[in-house]
């Protein structure tokens, strides 16, 4: 199947995808659920990948811009530059397109995996035949449940990638709590939130809708089904960091 | 009375059913047989709409099912109960869940309502006990039973059953056979049943299509199945095949 065929294939499903729901109550169930399933079980791996980012990363610059070189043969970056270099690092990159790399793995796979098994085992044929539009009954929750779960996620990892910073100055004598969190304040800008904000919502839709029509679309056995996680995963980072070019290139652009 | 007036359908450019005329009356088992590979689920996907045949109608009670848009179609669907041949049971659920389910998205039953209904439901297919219980921990004839009491959960008009036997030892399929025609009559509805059973077919073959190589082959009950065997080679070889 070519690329454009492809693309008017997933207009289609999106079409689907996006009527009223049958039911209200039942949605509302389902997209509680996957809340839980989307959000809360990310937490962990969230956590721990957005901390150790955080202390490695302030680690690293701080390495390459205070330590003296040939060229430089005394110290003359200012110690904050480190803490604003992770801070805005943090804000537009680290904390929504790392994040959202990961969950690509987790969720993207997860709901790929899951829609396919429902495709190969008829279920998506069951509904359809009761009178239910199966595209938006499996999809739309997960998109719903996305788009509120996934910019939380990131919120929370910004505050962790800062407080795996804050503990990584702890253990280096180059840098100081202090001038982390002085570099971090003097180069805020609230419009690095808000393109953090704006990435987090596409992300979050390019994740849980590519993962969706991936699996919806399954055809096969067990290992279709496998393949379409896989797929789904490739797909989300391409298309993920694709995204995050044309996002930095239209608000940050020079 | 669901009729279907020259119905053909190319899949992957091959095609699957050519010219296929038939009807199908409430209160008795219409039964479509034929060797695997012959069309007969293809046939039945697209009386449900879940295949768009490129030829000819589908009428249902005199409504063209194929010229309908997706939410007309839906419309009609509620009215459509389905016995699918790995039994789509949703694996999530309980039995319980699965039967309440079109009950949940359909009706404005209360809690209390829904849990009589189901119960009744599954009281219907002689399936007491095991509410409770998931998909994967219930035997093969328990599936059928539970799809069987999904399927009649709501009010339906139509019953279609993709292969119901498929799976099941011969005793079972019996008490299968006997369910589908028990609930065929009681509710008179039109009820469709893929099989390639030939006890099945001597059984409640009330109405029988035999389709070969995507064609139908011929046409009428058990009463007169033997002789025709002797006029028609074809399906002659499909009954001693299956025996």
């Amino acid at each position: 199947m070519n690329f454009f065929t492809e693309i008017g294939r997933f207009m289609i499903f999106m079409k689907y995808v996006m009527k009223r729901p049958q039911k209200w109550s039942v949605f509302w169930k389902i997209t509680f659920r996957e809340m839980h399933n989307i959000g809360i079980e990310s937490l962990l791996v969230v956590t721990l990948i957005a901390f150790f980012l955080g202390a490695v990363t302030t680690i690293q610059t701080a390495n390459q811009l205070l330590t003296p070189s040939d060229l430089f043969p005394t110290q003359l970056i200012p110690k904050f530059v480190v803490g604003s270099v992770v801070s805005t690092s943090a804000i537009l990159e680290l904390a929504p397109t790392i994040t959202c790399l990961v969950l690509a793995g987790k969720v993207g796979a997860n709901i790929a995996s899951e829609i396919g098994n429902k495709k190969i085992s008829e279920q998506i044929d069951a509904y359809e035949v009761m009178g239910i539009n199966s595209a938006s009954f499996v999809a739309l929750p997960k998109i719903v449940a996305g788009l509120i779960m996934i910019p939380s996620l990131i919120i929370a990892a910004n505050f962790l990638l800062m407080t795996g910073g804050a503990v990584a100055t702890k253990f280096t004598s180059a840098l100081s709590f202090d001038d982390l969190i002085e570099g971090a304040r003097m180069v805020f800008h609230p419009e690095y939130v808000q393109i953090m904000m704006i990435k987090s919502f596409i992300f979050a839709f390019i994740i849980t809708s590519l993962s969706s029509y991936q699996g919806y679309y399954t055809e096969g056995g067990a290992l279709e089904v496998g393949a379409a996680g896989t797929y789904a995963v490739t797909r989300i980072c391409i298309f993920i960091l694709f995204f995050d070019l044309v996002i930095a290139q239209i608000f940050l652009g020079l | 009375m669901i009729t279907v007036e020259s119905v053909g359908i190319t899949l992957g450019g091959r095609k699957i059913l050519t010219n296929i005329n038939a009807t199908f009356h409430p209160g008795v088992p219409n039964l479509v047989i034929g060797a695997s590979g012959s069309g007969k689920s293809v046939f039945l996907k697209c009386l449900v709409g879940l295949l768009t045949p490129q030829e000819g109608k589908i009428l249902y009670d005199e409504q063209d099912f194929l010229s309908l848009e997706y939410d007309q179609k839906q419309e009609l669907r509620k009215q459509i109960g389905m016995l699918f041949q790995n039994n789509a049971l949703f694996d999530s659920l309980t039995v319980e869940e699965n039967v309440e389910f079109p009950l949940k998205m359909f009706s404005d039953m209360s809690k209390e309502e829904r849990k009589h209904r189901v119960n009744e439901c599954l009281a219907k297919v002689n399936l007491v006990n095991s509410n409770h219980k998931f998909p994967s921990e219930i035997s093969g004839g328990m599936k059928k039973r539970v799809g069987i009491a999904r399927a009649i959960a709501l009010p339906i008009k139509y019953l279609y059953c993709d292969e119901p036997n498929s799976g099941l030892d011969p005793l079972t399929s019996r008490v299968i056979d006997e369910l589908i025609l028990q609930i065929t009559t009681d509710l008179n509805i039109t009820t469709v049943i893929n099989s390639h059973d030939m006890k099945t077919v001597n059984d409640i073959g009330e109405n029988i299509i035999f389709i070969y190589q995507g064609q139908k082959w011929w046409e009428g009950n058990k009463s007169i199945l033997s002789s025709a065997r002797e006029e028609n080679p074809e399906l002659d070889n499909f009954f001693r095949a299956s025996f």
